[in-house]
């Protein structure tokens, strides 16, 4: 685990006095505790989780919360009795396809309201961020008639689909990270004889590597967690189902099986905490580039 | 500045739209047309089956006396208050925490941020069976120290504060925005409070508090936003705390569970759109969340220039 933040500034200039040293070594340990005891309160859900889906299917009924006899062949026996290979699959589908389209999609208009200077660009931006901010429940009656119309609900299309073209998130996050890149090596580019493509992709791609992973990421979780899509277009065909909606209904066909339940409650999440290890520095630079500064 | 040459004026135009083309055409095809179609669609009457019928305003009115609505408003507006205020404290509380930690911070700091990365209806499960009344742990825990627990996600008047005990948990995103912000407030500030006897919240209140106000507004917007959507763990909560989930299968009937105390706008339009499939309301309900959503956005543009991308 690397640790991404800088050591915290020193706020307290020390004063020479004993007691006063006394009193600062108490606050110390009384603040180590307070984390301790939060960092405690954040994992507990998991840990129980995790020690649930390793316990019989009887004994995951009780109020036990140790395992009598460990049974990590309930991660075997999900994929055997469940669909969620199906769902894994779905998921995977979805997430990937749609991450690729829409970087693909985004990181050309991003490009453009960031750099290229042309009218009623200051408007877009604005109608961008209106539809990043808009709750997406505001379109949903429309937008399911028309893929009604289409005869596509009940696929996967709805949701990648619209990934061909940008996401506003995305566009807003890399517009932000653009930004950050000095005009100076994008003229030099352009004086050397690039075109405004081959400037985005020879000089700009490169350098903005950082931002695209963040925004690749944040769209992939996206997806991934996605909840309301899929039981929008999918739930009326299983066979479409994504792990967030196959999830949520697996309790009523599996219920006694909460020891099943739990080990693909554990599955779903693991693939995003292994990635967040991978990419920790991406991620956080990120966040804080959609916070804006003060 | 003398005007360039038309032809170049014409090309430098066609490069620019053709970056901006996916991203014009999707805005258009589903955000504007089916905005514009949710307008139309609110004064008409139609269910999947039929076509749409003009009916004025019946819709609208029909708002006026419709106590599902009344309840899920209600609701809604109680996340607004409770929860968006709890997070913002708790994000500042966290970060104020790190930035003091001598040792671990960085892994303190990672721990804080894992829940947010889990999946929105696996944390709901887990927070199902973690306080579950009969086998559930938390409960379990506070037996043993003497306490009775509440039904929690059984329990009308727990219902709702259990969803912010889960919103409090996936708080990480949060806390890094404002971490980076705390941790931008210059020390020497904090330097000079010290030597001037300011003790550690006379400096906070007077240092860390303004420097970071921008941040609070906009965390507060974006969390009324956020909240109005609020849908997939209303959801999943009542359905599976009710103990017989049909989410599957596109309907659900236990939504809200219990007594309609989970039950939040957008769930209601959810069900009036695919439940109930009267589509024609639907669209009403939707015209009436984003008017609101719409004034509380306008409201963070007018606020915060920096968002906007301007130089403030």
């Amino acid at each position: 685990m690397t640790a991404v933040l800088a050591a915290p500034p020193a706020l307290e200039t020390a004063p020479p006095d004993r007691r006063f040293k006394r009193q600062r070594r108490l606050a110390w340990i009384a603040r180590h505790s307070i984390a301790i005891a939060i960092g405690i309160m954040f994992v507990t859900p998991v840990v129980y989780l995790v020690l649930l889906s390793l316990m019989t299917s009887d004994q995951a009924l009780t109020s036990d919360y140790w395992p009598n006899t460990w049974h990590p062949e309930n991660y075997v026996r999900v994929f055997e009795v469940t669909p969620l290979p199906h769902y894994l699959l779905n998921t995977v589908i979805y997430a990937v396809s749609s991450t690729v389209l829409v970087l693909l999609s985004s990181v050309p208009a991003a490009y453009a309201l960031a750099k290229l200077k042309f009218r009623g660009s200051n408007a877009l931006f604005l109608v961008v961020i209106c539809v990043m901010m808009l709750p997406p429940q505001v379109v949903t009656v429309p937008l399911y008639l028309m893929w009604a119309n289409a005869g596509l609900t009940g696929s996967l299309w709805p949701l990648i689909v619209p990934a061909l073209f940008g996401d506003a998130f995305c566009v807003f996050l890399l517009r932000q990270f653009l930004l950050t890149i000095p005009s100076e090596y994008l003229d030099a580019a352009r004086v050397d004889g690039c075109g405004e493509w081959r400037t985005l992709l020879r000089v700009v791609l490169p350098m903005a590597r950082p931002g695209i992973a963040a925004a690749g990421l944040f769209q992939f979780f996206y997806c991934w967690n996605d909840y309301y899509g899929p039981l929008l277009y999918t739930s009326e065909n299983e066979n479409a189902w994504t792990l967030s909606l196959g999830l949520a209904s697996f309790h009523s066909v599996h219920h006694v099986d909460w020891n099943l339940v739990t080990a693909a409650t554990v599955l779903a999440m693991a693939p995003l905490i292994v990635i967040f290890f991978f990419a920790q520095r991406a991620f956080v630079q990120g966040i804080t580039l959609t916070g804006f500064k003060g | 500045m003398t005007a360039k040459p038309l032809g170049v004026r014409v090309r430098k135009g066609a490069t620019t739209l053709s970056f901006l083309a996916p991203v014009l055409i999707g805005i258009a095809v589903f955000f504007l047309y089916p905005l514009g179609s949710a307008v139309y669609f609110s004064f008409t009457k139609f269910d999947l089956l039929s076509v749409p019928e003009w009916v004025g305003l019946d819709n609208y009115r029909r708002m006026a006396d419709d106590p599902f609505l009344l309840q899920s408003i209600r609701n809604t507006l109680w996340m607004v208050v409770v929860l968006v205020p709890v997070r913002i404290l708790g994000a500042i509380g966290l970060s104020m925490l790190l930035t003091q930690l001598r040792r671990g911070a960085g892994f303190f700091r990672t721990l804080f941020y894992l829940p947010a990365l889990v999946p929105p209806v696996a944390a709901t499960i887990a927070f199902v069976y973690l306080l579950k009344p009969g086998t559930g742990p938390v409960n379990h825990f506070l037996e043993m120290i003497g306490i009775e627990g509440p039904l929690w996600f059984n329990s009308p008047a727990w219902a709702k504060p259990s969803l912010v005990l889960l919103g409090l948990w996936a708080i990480g995103d949060l806390m890094v925005i404002f971490l980076a912000a705390v941790l931008g407030v210059p020390s020497s500030l904090y330097e000079a409070a010290s030597l001037d006897g300011a003790n550690a919240w006379q400096r906070f209140r007077s240092i860390t508090l303004p420097t970071i106000r921008p941040v609070i507004l906009f965390a507060a917007v974006t969390g009324v936003i956020y909240t109005l959507q609020y849908f997939d763990q209303a959801a999943v909560a009542g359905s599976i705390a009710s103990g017989q989930a049909t989410v599957g299968g596109g309907i659900s009937s236990n939504f809200g569970f219990p007594e309609g105390s989970t039950f939040t706008y957008p769930l209601w339009l959810y069900t009036v759109g695919f439940r109930y499939s009267a589509l024609g309301y639907a669209n009403a309900l939707a015209i009436g969340l984003f008017v609101v959503a719409l004034a509380v956005t306008l409201f963070l543009l007018r606020r915060a220039k920096a968002f906007s991308g301007e130089e403030s």
